[in-house]
């Protein structure tokens, strides 16, 4: 009864409220109707609620997503599930020559709500093109939104959010947080919520208590969150007061409100499950030195993947995949600087 | 018979007269970019515009999209603005020459891109129950990428209200298409089990009767359908970029479909249309002066 949901049982509540809700709405993508239910159960039970708005469609990522826009152009509310991340470069012509130019290049009140979904994230041994972490090949693309939801979000509301605000969405889901609860914190974290005008809220973990000042701020998103979680509970142990923020929206991260922590603790590392050079890690520190340039005690830390193929042997992939062992050498660094 | 050869005519006139006003007024520099022309093609679009239900029907197209937008309907003064990237333009001046969009009408510069979203499209009016088609114009060049064979599939096993007019005018930017591709079109869409025809191009009667055919039976019967229409491509890929001979110019420039519609009417009504293109160009071009 008190059980809070897991990440993927969050996500299905919004797809199915979606339906209910919104007779426009349609999803297409490959194997998603039950029995089978996709490849990580997210859209399971809806093509049995729904048969009529539940397409199967033939391995075709680019045709499956440009539906999806042609649906959005035409009035639907469409999402589209891609089984895998690593396949978003099938779909990324669509994405970025098509639903991303729409509605600014047509003008006219073109709108395209249209919200692609797709796992991303390694730790499961599925090997060199089913591991990958490629958000950040779509981010910076004027007017398409990328968003993932931590372990410490309410899944249901951030996915919501997405289906309600109508316009071309990269979501990006995590195959390791699918199974897990969502993370409501414990004797070690506390887990706090801080809204954001653009309705995608910043989650925010903390392992000491409000009246205490924090000793580093940790900065990362959706399956990051999880080895960020571990650091916490660890450093509770450790007596280092950390102070997380798992913001949702990515693509246009809330830079005030992480600036404001930035500035408490003056330690910063951000942890991001991408390849290590060219990232949203790299990009938000940029950014925020812009602000905090002169008030941090150390430059900014950075935690993620190495820049390698990620292997399906186990150990193998936990050496180049993040990891809290990396978050915490970032952490070392900031706090002995 | 002398009715629908007059409209042909004037329409293609029309078509024709204001993508020389266009590349009259590039020469002149008074726009940046880029201009694609459908010289030589007029009656693909007239012809294909005359089969369908302009009232409701869907229509995607390309980079070579003002004949087919022409033929539409489209206000000509807001196209001509819009290709030379005036904000009074049908796109506030964004699209340019390859990126238009007017009612149900939408284009984009990425060869085979569309497909997808024409598929979209046709979807939607399938689940609106709306009895509307959708029409998507490519090229033989375009036949290379494999959305269009993913959207041949897709159709067909969806069952979609799709049709794809292929305007094959034998060459892709320079590339002469038997360069390129050995097989027949036609067969490669029938191969889907897709309703495929190929016809001559340059005859709109034909182009709309057969499109008015398709068309109808796509309406009933929620399948797709594919039409080739044997075109000629008079002049450049965009401005200066032609590599082909004199002499091959002089041979198709003989299909001109213009001279052919012409010949089809009395004098008299050939200068009243010519007449009346004649003032409709200079008022869309007016504000732009
Ligand atoms: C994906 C993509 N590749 C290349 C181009 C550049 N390009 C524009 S038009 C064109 C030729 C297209 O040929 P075809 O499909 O036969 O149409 P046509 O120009 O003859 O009307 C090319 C190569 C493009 N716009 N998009």
């Amino acid at each position: 009864m008190s059980r809070p949901p897991t990440y993927l049982e969050g996500l299905q509540r919004a797809l199915h409220s979606h339906f209910e809700n919104e007779p426009k709405a349609v999803i297409l993508g490959e194997d998603i109707v039950d029995p089978y239910g996709g490849a990580f159960k997210v859209t399971k039970g809806l093509s049995s609620s729904f048969p009529d708005r539940v397409f199967s469609m033939p391995i075709c990522e680019s045709s499956i997503t440009g539906m999806g826009i042609g649906l959005a152009l035409r009035g639907f509310k469409p999402v589209v599930e891609l089984m895998f991340g690593d396949f978003s470069t099938l779909a990324a012509d669509q994405l970025v020559n098509h639903a991303a130019k729409f509605p600014a290049m047509y003008g006219q009140g073109v709108s395209l709500p249209l919200v692609v979904r797709t796992p991303m994230g390694g730790g499961r041994g599925y090997g060199p093109t089913h591991s990958q972490s490629l958000e950040k090949m779509f981010l910076g693309i004027p007017n398409l939104s990328v968003v993932s939801p931590s372990l410490a979000h309410d899944t249901e509301k951030v996915l919501t959010n997405a289906l309600n605000r109508e316009e071309p969405t990269l979501f990006i889901e995590s195959k390791t947080l699918y199974p897990l609860p969502i993370y409501k914190g414990n004797k070690e974290v506390s887990i706090e919520s801080l809204a954001h005008k653009d309705g995608y809220p910043i989650a925010i973990a903390r392992n000491y208590s409000p009246d205490q000042k924090p000793d580093l701020l940790i900065i990362a998103y959706g399956g990051a969150s999880l080895p960020v979680l571990e650091t916490l509970e660890h450093y509770k142990e450790e007596e280092i007061h950390c102070i997380a923020a798992f913001p949702a929206n990515l693509s246009s991260p809330p830079l005030e409100e992480l600036a404001t922590l930035g500035a408490l603790a003056r330690r910063i590392v951000i942890a991001d499950e991408g390849h290590e050079t060219f990232s949203w890690y790299s990009e938000l520190s940029h950014s925020l030195q812009q602000i905090l340039f002169g008030q941090l005690e150390a430059p900014i830390q950075h935690a993620s993947a190495t820049c390698e193929l990620i292997p399906s042997n186990f150990e193998q992939e936990t050496e180049v995949i993040l990891s809290k062992a990396k978050i915490e050498a970032a952490a070392t660094k900031a706090l002995e600087w | 018979m002398t009715g629908e050869s007059e409209v042909f005519f004037a329409k293609a006139l029309l078509i024709r007269s204001f993508e020389k006003e266009l590349l009259r007024r590039y020469g002149l520099g008074q726009f940046k970019g880029t201009v694609h022309t459908c010289i030589g093609q007029e009656a693909c679009a007239v012809g294909v515009m005359a089969g369908i239900d302009l009232s409701k029907d869907v229509v995607f197209s390309a980079h070579r999209a003002h004949g087919h937008m022409i033929a539409y309907g489209c206000p000509l003064d807001k196209l001509a603005a819009e290709v030379m990237g005036k904000p009074s333009g049908l796109c506030s001046g964004a699209g340019g020459t390859q990126h238009l969009h007017w009612k149900n009408f939408y284009t984009n510069g990425i060869q085979g891109g569309m497909a997808p979203s024409a598929l979209g499209a046709a979807l939607a009016e399938k689940l609106n129950n709306s009895g509307a088609i959708v029409t998507i114009f490519i090229g033989d060049g375009t036949m290379g990428q494999g959305t269009v064979y993913e959207a041949f599939n897709i159709s067909s096993t969806l069952r979609l209200p799709i049709l794809f007019v292929l305007e094959n005018n034998h060459i892709a930017q320079t590339t002469p298409t038997n360069e390129t591709h050995a097989s027949s079109f036609c067969q490669r869409a029938a191969g889907f089990g897709i309703d495929s025809r190929s016809i001559d191009g340059n005859a709109p009667e034909t182009v709309a009767q057969t499109v008015g055919e398709l068309a109808k039976q796509i309406r009933i019967s929620n399948q797709p359908a594919f039409l080739e229409l044997d075109t000629t491509r008079l002049g450049p890929h965009s401005k200066g970029d032609d590599t082909r001979s004199r002499q091959e110019l002089e041979e198709i420039a003989k299909r001109d479909p213009i001279p052919r519609l012409e010949k089809l009417l009395p004098e008299d009504q050939v200068s009243q249309i010519q007449e009346s293109v004649r003032t409709q160009i200079e008022s869309a071009f007016e504000q732009l002066n």
